[in-house]
């Protein structure tokens, strides 16, 4: 056991801070709006010019070859600063690990570096309309078109948050109709100006439109170039049409062997949880006179503060098991789970100090209905603690 | 940065595992229950203890992890032993393990490196705690001391004076506990009686550290009967049917036993981090070296969810197990009841909450 850092990663921490407090922007509007958006993209291209963007990638690629420890200094300070949420999370926390994973040597020199720019946006293309949790359930298909090398899909996707502002998609497409279920499926990446999209904003619980629905009629994507005597140009016009990650008909493997990044370590880590948890204490001293103010709501406090602490030194223990080649497979479900439901007991936690104010469109009530789609995507909780029972209890399916 | 057990600790722990696995079973266990005080809880005719196991234990030096080379000790670090005593809560070891080697061992190691002493009273006991003599612990006036039947000493912390005293010394009279295997003793306030170890402020600082020591370690020990627990739920509902399948395959308690499980995973990074701050570690999430009263705050917050897992893990067991786990054939009801006894053993889910939130809020 050794819960300390060395003298290399508190001068990352010291670098990450000072640039943090010199740059972070106050009182952008949400991500998720039109607007907001365009706020936001700002602030990710000066992570980018600063090479904060990404700081566990290769130099190549925008990054700083930063270790996983020193990934989550970095979003600790982050979040302690009151750094703005990331539009780019989708693309450099769920697509960017399958990149590196699955993608060519081409694909990963096209795709990652536009990426870490945010110069391409992507969101995922996981749901239908008639499948969510049932996610093998997908209707949504790519039919081969030998003549022109590639495929045409054809479907609808939905529940895309900020579908409407990003530029690219990446989902999942059944190209082999006669295969059952999670066979048949391939991965693909998919420009939303490709001709056939479109793609309709629609408002969250929370009013903003943070979501979108994208119809695919007829779009092609093309085969991935033959880096064989293909030169670089030619080569990156063609996957700038899109591609497909991973082998045709592997789809579900390739989506499912990142799926742990979403659920747990890479999408929410613990830095954020504990700036909240550090914000609700404040909140809770300056309420603690209030008349209005019980025992049970400073208990309950205290237990969203040990839950976040909790949830850190499990982190740490998860990246001490990754450094040292243990992956934490499905065990990740556990996290998604209590993260969800902490961030929950979080804001709660706050409204209930606030009392009639709570209703007030603050930032506790907009956190709070953000909170509340955390048992929800990424997977429902529901989902979630069937594959705790199955996969890692080793409970009967059936 | 390293949360995981050196790999010295595991390999230790792994040990006694295999060694508990054929010295305590359940049957074991039940056998150790007494019932001479009253009658409804007895299932065997024992003093609470498994001798089998302790004596091997003592054999591999886990007696002695804590105590001092000089006096026959292996003089490791406390966040040795709290994988151990998860182990032994894996297999519901009544013996006092933990408090003897984790409780008053280093507080005698104190008290004789005090003086600077390799002989003296505090040393003797030391060599004769290594080499399997039983000293036993309780706070406050009148407590109720585990292992007390049994006991070749006890420390007792009362008001702000330390002392040991052996069985001749004091007044003590069994008490029934729901768990029969417990060994209960409460003892009679005595005065003048033993050995004084110590007095006043040094006392109170003793008997702080002393009982952030014994929490920690019922919060481990609560960690291995979880553990039990949940093993023994998951195999009990994937071999029972009903409506022609596995009760496991239902959904309902599919989710009941994720939470379970998720109450375990989530203490336990909890008891790590308090046993390696009662070691005199450093940690990340505090900045800095470990103040004691950053140490008492992470022993709050294992103790507080520790308990909290045992109350939730076996209720949701026994609710599992259906009819045949609520009667005292079935080894659950073993795990049960220590962990109810442990769970309110040096200060209780609710207790410990309020630590912390003095921590934070001051209030």
């Amino acid at each position: 056991m050794d819960l300390t850092w060395s003298d290399s990663e508190e001068a990352f921490r010291a670098e990450c801070r000072e640039w943090l407090a010199d740059n972070v922007p106050s009182g952008l509007p949400s991500g998720d709006t039109r607007e907001g958006f365009a706020a936001h993209l700002e602030w990710e291209r000066l992570l980018h010019r600063d090479r904060w963007a990404v700081v566990s990638w290769p130099e190549a690629y925008g990054g700083r070859d930063a270790s996983l420890w020193e990934w989550l200094i970095f979003e600790e300070e982050y979040y302690a600063a009151g750094a703005p949420q990331r539009i780019t999370q989708n693309g450099i926390f769920l697509l960017a690990p399958t990149i590196f994973e699955f993608g060519t040597r081409a694909q990963q020199d096209h795709y990652l570096p536009r990426m870490s720019a945010a110069v391409d946006l992507w969101c995922q293309g996981w749901s239908e309309p008639n499948a969510g949790s049932d996610l093998a359930g997908i209707s949504s298909r790519a039919v081969r078109d030998d003549d022109a090398g590639g495929w045409r899909l054809s479907g609808q996707k939905t529940w895309t948050t900020r579908g409407a502002f990003c530029t690219h998609l990446f989902g999942l497409f059944r190209t082999d109709p006669e295969a059952q279920r999670h066979r048949g499926l391939t991965y693909f990446l998919v420009p939303l100006d490709a001709d056939g999209v479109t793609v309709r904003g629609f408002g969250r619980l929370d009013g903003d439109e943070g979501f979108a629905e994208v119809f695919l009629d007829d779009v092609f994507v093309p085969d991935i170039p033959d880096p064989e005597g293909a030169d670089e140009a030619a080569m990156a016009t063609v996957m700038d049409r899109g591609g497909i990650l991973g082998e045709v008909n592997d789809g579900w493997g390739v989506a499912m062997a990142t799926t742990s990044s979403e659920r747990g370590l890479t999408l929410r880590s613990p830095g954020r949880f504990r700036a909240t948890a550090t914000r609700l204490v404040e909140l809770a001293s300056r309420r603690a006179g209030d008349p209005g103010v019980s025992g049970d709501m400073l208990d309950a406090v205290t237990e969203a503060w040990i839950d976040a602490e909790s949830y850190a030194l499990h982190t740490l223990s998860d990246v001490t098991g990754i450094t040292e080649g243990v992956s934490p497979g499905a065990r990740s479900s556990y996290n998604k789970v209590f993260w969800s439901e902490m961030d929950l007991r979080l804001h709660r936690a706050a409204l209930d100090l606030l009392g009639p104010e709570a209703e007030l469109d603050g930032p506790w009530m907009k956190g709070y209905q953000f909170a509340l789609s955390g048992p929800i995507y990424a997977g429902t909780n529901e989902i979630q603690r069937n594959i705790i029972a199955e996969r890692v209890l080793g409970l009967p399916r059936k | 940065m390293r949360f995981a057990p050196t790999e010295e600790h595991t390999e230790f722990a792994d040990a006694v595992r295999s060694l508990l696995a054929d010295t305590c079973t359940p049957a074991d266990v039940a056998a150790s229950w007494g019932g001479e005080v009253g009658s409804h809880t007895g299932l065997g005719s024992g003093d609470g203890r498994v001798r089998p196991a302790w004596d091997a234990l003592v054999e591999m030096g886990v007696l002695g992890l804590l105590v001092p080379e000089q006096h026959g000790g292996l003089q490791m670090d406390f966040d040795a032993l709290a994988p151990i005593v998860e182990e032994c809560g894996r297999v519901a070891l009544p013996d006092p393990v933990g408090d003897t080697a984790g409780v008053v061992a280093p507080l005698l190691a104190t008290v004789a490196g005090q003086g600077g002493a390799v002989s003296g009273p505090a040393a003797e006991w030391l060599s004769r705690i290594a080499s399997g003599a039983t000293v036993v612990s309780g706070f406050g006036a009148a407590p109720l001391v585990p292992s007390g039947r049994t006991a070749d000493a006890f420390v007792l912390f009362t008001d702000d004076t330390l002392v040991l005293v052996e069985p001749d010394d004091i007044e003590s009279r069994p008490e029934d506990s729901v768990d029969g295997s417990r060994g209960l003793v409460r003892v009679e306030p005595v005065s003048g009686a033993g050995l004084e170890l110590a007095s006043g402020d040094v006392a109170a600082a003793m008997r702080a550290v002393s009982f952030d020591r014994a929490a920690t370690l019922d919060a481990a020990m609560l960690l291995g009967l979880c553990s039990a627990m949940l093993d023994m739920t998951v195999e009990y509902v994937s071999e029972r049917r009903q409506f022609g399948v596995p009760v496991g395959s239902f959904q309902a308690v599919k989710h009941h036993l994720a939470d379970a499980g998720s109450a375990i995973v989530f203490a336990r990074p909890l008891v790590a981090q308090a046993a390696h701050l009662l070691s005199g570690g450093h940690s990340a999430l505090s900045g800095g070296s470990a103040t004691v009263g950053e140490a008492a705050v992470a022993v709050s917050m294992a103790k507080s969810r520790a308990s909290r897992a045992a109350q939730l893990v076996s209720e949701t067991a026994l609710q599992c197990h259906g009819a045949i786990g609520y009667t005292v054939e079935a080894d659950l009801q073993l795990f049960m009841k220590r962990s109810w006894a442990l769970a309110r053993s040096h200060g209780d889910e609710a207790m410990h909450r309020a630590r912390v939130r003095r921590h934070l809020l001051g209030l």
